[in-house]
């Protein structure tokens, strides 16, 4: 053992270091954002009338729940060319992330859902409001806040995920960390520092959802 | 106002409700009365398409089964109040009252909220606009149910045992709500046990058992001469002996 540790290629390389966080970061806010809306409309298209509509959704959870993420990107990368959409890897690891964390939404969201008494639903009804505007108006909320720690820790779980993007890749911090270690082979350096990296953003991001909830989805209940 | 023609409503193979026949006028006050699965609450479940029933049901001159859009419409002028209050947990006392006539009338938010809090005083929940459902007690719950029914201008208002899930000190205030809204001559249709209130401001009680009407007719002779036995052993079960109500009559609002 003579692998002497030196961590004078991290710091010279901290600042690219930082700036993967901020890839990192978008990849995970454009993915999370992307989730959300692929789950609330999965949600509603998971309990609509139309039954192809219904098993397209139950299909397409499935195979997204049961195939390797890595494969997804990698499948999404290398399929859109085909079908003549060239995209940069970035928004090609976007659009997987949001594609992947949706389906496990669209199974979260719909169990806060269903948490929802039907009486909740007939009141609206009662009131003259269409459905589309139940769901919208009183049944989401009430649902989101039911569900809200499930969708924080499958949106951490989605930020650690943007760790394959280096794989097609995409502009993150695992990527900027194995150039630098390709360039000066101090692994543990470098993947000690974004371990406590990664860290550090999974904590920013638990403390901006504790802040969403009690800001946006909080009310007295008995 | 209200036809029922014929209605007939099954739950798979079974059958809640045979050959109801109804119509209430305008202004006219019903009280219906039975044992619990007698098919009461389905019944007014059905005027307002919470329930697809078989048979003909008109309310105003829009007959129900046609397309969504008039069934929102004849809802929106039926205003219904629930046993379980159903107010919306993750809005105000003001916003649960909004809520509807912003998105169904389209009225401003101005307008909507002067029409709310002039309807809550009217139900004596003067101050409490601002709170949230789970800050009021069950009687105040449902007295804003009642108020966000109300603002719709409803020319209908039907009740499902809206004083059964109540603490029964609260069960007065929102009688005493219901009486009110009796005398201002709103057309009623009530599914309660509370029989002090069918004697003060009921035109017909309704009896019914095993989803059927059994007998009808004005609280005087319903409660003083009931014709069939088996109005006269509900009867018999739920009031005391002499046959006077247990709730004595309530002192009317304003």
């Amino acid at each position: 053992m003579n692998y002497k540790i030196d961590f004078t290629p991290v710091i010279e390389g901290f600042p690219s270091l930082l700036m993967g966080c901020l890839g990192t970061l978008g990849l995970a806010l454009g993915g999370m954002v992307l989730a959300v809306i692929v789950g609330i409309g999965g949600v509603m298209l998971r309990d609509s009338r139309s039954r192809p509509l219904r098993w397209g959704v139950i299909g397409f959870v499935e195979l997204i729940r049961n195939t390797p993420f890595l494969v997804q990107i990698y499948f999404i990368f290398f399929a859109l060319p085909l079908a003549g959409v060239r995209l940069d890897p970035t928004p090609t690891a976007i659009i997987a992330l949001g594609i992947n964390g949706g389906a496990y939404a669209i199974e979260i969201i719909r169990g806060g859902v269903q948490s929802i008494g039907k009486g909740q639903v007939e009141a609206g009804l009662a009131l003259g409001l269409r459905k589309g505007q139940v769901f919208r108006l009183i049944v989401l909320k009430p649902a989101l806040r039911a569900i809200f720690p499930s969708l924080a820790s499958q949106f951490i779980l989605l930020t650690l995920t943007t760790s394959i993007a280096a794989a097609i890749s995409a502009y993150e911090l695992t990527s900027v960390a194995q150039r630098i270690e390709s360039d000066t082979f101090k692994s543990f350096e470098v993947y000690g520092t974004i371990t406590l990296l990664y860290l550090a953003m999974s904590w920013l991001l638990m403390n901006a959802f504790n802040l969403i909830r009690s800001r946006y989805l909080s009310y007295p209940v008995r | 106002m209200i036809v029922l023609e014929h209605v007939q409503k099954h739950f798979g193979a079974f059958q809640a409700l045979f050959d109801i026949n109804l119509s209430v006028r305008a202004g006219e006050k019903i009280v219906l009365c039975g044992p619990s699965g007698s098919g009461k609450s389905t019944l007014i479940r059905c005027i307002n398409y919470l329930e697809q029933s078989e048979g003909r049901i008109i309310v105003g001159n829009v007959e129900l089964s046609a397309g969504s859009k008039a069934v929102n419409a004849v809802r929106s002028d039926i205003g219904m109040v629930f046993q379980q209050f159903n107010l919306f947990p993750h809005l105000t006392v003001l916003q649960n009252c909004t809520l509807a006539p912003r998105r169904t009338r389209r009225l401003s938010k101005a307008d909507a909220e002067a029409k709310a809090r002039e309807l809550l005083a009217r139900v004596k929940i003067f101050d409490q606009a601002d709170k949230y459902p789970a800050q009021l007690s069950g009687g105040q719950q449902q007295r804003v149910a009642i108020a966000r029914a109300l603002c719709l201008e409803p020319k209908v208002m039907l009740f499902d045992e809206p004083t059964s899930a109540l603490d029964p000190e609260m069960v007065k205030e929102v009688l005493d709500t219901m009486v009110s809204l009796a005398e201002d001559g709103m057309t009623m249709i009530c599914v309660t046990h509370e029989m002090g209130f069918a004697r003060r401001i009921a035109d017909r009680v309704i009896f019914m058992a095993q989803g059927r009407i059994v007998e009808e007719g004005p609280p005087a002779e319903f409660f003083g001469n009931p014709k069939h036995e088996r109005t006269r052993k509900f009867l018999g079960e739920i009031l005391p002996s002499s046959g006077t109500p247990i709730v004595p009559p309530t002192t009317p609002l304003k």
